[in-house]
């Protein structure tokens, strides 16, 4: 892989992270967070729709009048959203039903049209494709992270598996208790917004003068 | 007194810049100042000084928060007395509730000192004195049942997320002390309002054994916006409610560990107004909110009881004296004061009844006005320059 197409896969990591950085994405990432698995599931679902409506969109570029580009582009989403949708309910049944309404709306996702519009009309199929599978992990990493939080601190499991306490280890006994704000949406725009200011501490570039 | 004077000086050029420990500035800046008055004058402008200055308003803050302290450490020796059914003197009830509370007022204000100096120290600024005030004032809102790492996690949550991300003392939004409570009734809902507050689990303050019809479970508040019911099917009776207005007002009834006595907060209510600390206004307006809220209900037949019983249950004084007057979170503008006070009050009273889930209304109240303080004040103001504009036309 090329250094150029190298920095369309990492670069949305970190610097140019979607939720951090451009501020997408952010209903979603507040409403499946509460638990990792659909966390996960969902940052991988937005990755497969990311990177092919980018695909499919870069390699249908040279043959698409400009007026009518936002149509055929929410017809490429929806295609593949509802794909993803059908992928899911038939494999992982049980995480497709706590999703609920919010695999639907990945079609309203603003980093999905905002990648094709952005990137994916003036680039390569390959690099179209790799910037959108950088930018879908890039909103994972975020969504994992919060999750993470969410799911230790609000209800003491991971993955589902009580991690606070077992044969011989007991927060709960000490007085602990898990933190019911956590399961709110606002606690996860805290999280976010945390990430968000040791992200911008740590990159001087980011920071506004 | 000029020793210690002395002292501060020889150390002075250590903390100063190029000194050994200079990234303990502030620190340093902060402790000097607690100890003498700063004799630096402004140098640009025309200035009015008096001698108060926020170290001084802050403590006499505390004064005025003092009586409301000493009746809670009193009360809540004076409950568990009567739970375990012991015979207690006056000294006795006072020092088990200030041993109670003195723990949760200890981390209080370390973690929140610590929180404050830190940012202080790294943003270069001076240590600013608010938190002396904010420091006292969450143990009092809090039952005195609450465990302590949940009053340092609280406060920790107000001070970051309430303070420092706006930029510190005087730019915060939210009143940090309220804030704290409402992280607390969020995030751990039975411990403040629910099954592991003492008043339900008095196994807590070690009584084993108890007559549960001696004391009653639940708080005034809870009685109140349960009672309607109970009203409207002629069933309510002074016994099944617990307690009398007079209780109310001076006190005797369960409740977080500051905010029973009306007669104490009003003591201290008169020494912040004759100090010319808190703004009359925004105290009076509220009280006229909560009262002109709890006629519209009582006229409308949602309430049965007096109106003015909203005014000595629950945290309603105690918001309205210590928590709405905080002068950083309030109306700036005198006019906003008036409107920014009397819907608090009044929300406060339609959350108490309309909304059985929050039985205290008072704290959403003031946290949803400091949200909308900024905006009235706007209104104000450009209200105001649209009335002189029009003069300077009449006159051409």
């Amino acid at each position: 892989m090329s250094n150029k197409n190298l920095k369309y896969l990492t670069g949305p990591f970190s610097a140019n992270n979607p939720v951090i950085v451009q501020i997408l994405g952010i209903c979603s990432a507040l409403a499946v967070t509460v638990k990792l698995e659909p966390a996960i599931v969902m940052a991988l679902s937005v990755t497969a729709v990311t990177a092919f409506s980018n695909l499919v969109m870069s390699l249908l570029r040279n043959g698409l009048p400009s007026r009518i580009r936002i149509i055929v582009q929410l017809v490429v989403i929806a295609t593949l959203v509802i794909l993803v949708d059908q992928v899911l309910k038939a494999f992982v049944y049980d995480v497709s039903k706590q999703l609920s309404v919010y695999v639907g709306l990945i079609i309203t996702n603003c980093i999905v049209m905002g990648r094709v519009e952005a990137f994916a009309l003036g680039n390569g199929p390959w690099a179209s494709f790799l910037d959108g599978i950088g930018n879908g992990l890039g909103y994972g990493l975020i969504l994992v992270i919060v999750a993470f939080f969410r799911e230790l601190l609000g209800s003491g499991t991971l993955f589902g598996f009580p991690v606070l306490e077992n044969d011989w280890f007991n927060l709960y006994a000490c007085g602990y208790s898990n933190m019911g704000l956590m399961l709110f949406p606002p606690m996860a725009l805290i999280i976010v917004g945390c990430i968000i200011w040791i992200h911008r501490s740590r990159n001087k570039d980011l920071q506004e003068k | 007194m000029s020793k210690l004077r002395n002292l501060v000086d020889k150390m002075k050029p250590t903390f100063s810049k190029g000194g050994k420990l200079s990234f303990l500035a502030s620190t340093f800046e902060a402790f000097e100042t607690f100890l003498f008055v700063p004799n630096t004058t402004t140098a640009k402008g025309a200035h009015i000084r008096d001698c108060n200055d926020m170290k001084r308003t802050m403590i006499m803050v505390i004064v005025a928060l003092l009586p409301a302290f000493v009746f809670g450490c009193w009360w809540t020796g004076e409950q568990v007395a009567e739970a375990c059914g012991l015979e207690w003197t006056l000294w006795n009830s006072f020092w088990y509730g200030f041993v109670r509370i003195l723990p949760m007022v200890a981390v209080s204000y370390i973690v929140g000192l610590a929180i404050e100096f830190y940012f202080a120290q790294v943003r270069g600024h001076e240590v600013n004195e608010g938190f002396l005030v904010s420091g006292l004032l969450i143990p009092m809102v809090m039952p005195v049942s609450t465990p302590l790492w949940m009053v340092g996690v609280a406060t920790a949550f107000a001070v970051i997320f309430g303070k420092e991300v706006f930029g510190g003392t005087g730019m915060n939004i939210f009143n940090p002390a309220l804030l704290a409570r409402a992280f607390v009734f969020f995030a751990y809902t039975p411990f403040i309002s629910g099954e592991k507050v003492w008043y339900s689990d008095w196994t807590m303050m070690g009584a084993e054994k108890l007559s549960t019809d001696a004391i009653t479970g639940a708080t005034a508040l809870e009685k109140l916006a349960t009672s309607n019911a109970e009203v409207l099917q002629g069933t309510l009776t002074q016994a099944t409610l617990g307690w009398e207005p007079l209780d109310a007002f001076f006190g005797f009834i369960p409740g977080s560990f500051g905010e029973t006595s009306t007669l104490a907060i009003l003591i201290g209510a008169a020494v912040l107004l004759f100090t010319g600390i808190a703004s009359w206004r925004t105290m009076f307006s509220v009280f006229v909110g909560g009262l002109a809220m709890g006629y519209l209900f009582q006229v409308l037949g949602v309430t049965t009881y007096p109106a003015w019983w909203h005014l000595i249950v629950g945290g309603f004084a105690f918001g309205a004296v210590f928590m709405a007057t905080d002068p950083v979170t309030s109306a700036q503008t005198n006019k906003g004061k008036y409107i920014v006070g009397f819907m608090t009050g009044a929300l406060a009273v339609l959350i108490r009844v309309v909304n059985p889930a929050y039985p205290e209304g008072m704290m959403l109240a003031i946290l949803f006005m400091n949200a909308l303080a900024p905006l009235v004040d706007y209104f104000v103001v450009e209200a105001n320059i649209k009335r002189r504009k029009n003069r300077v036309k009449t006159i051409k």
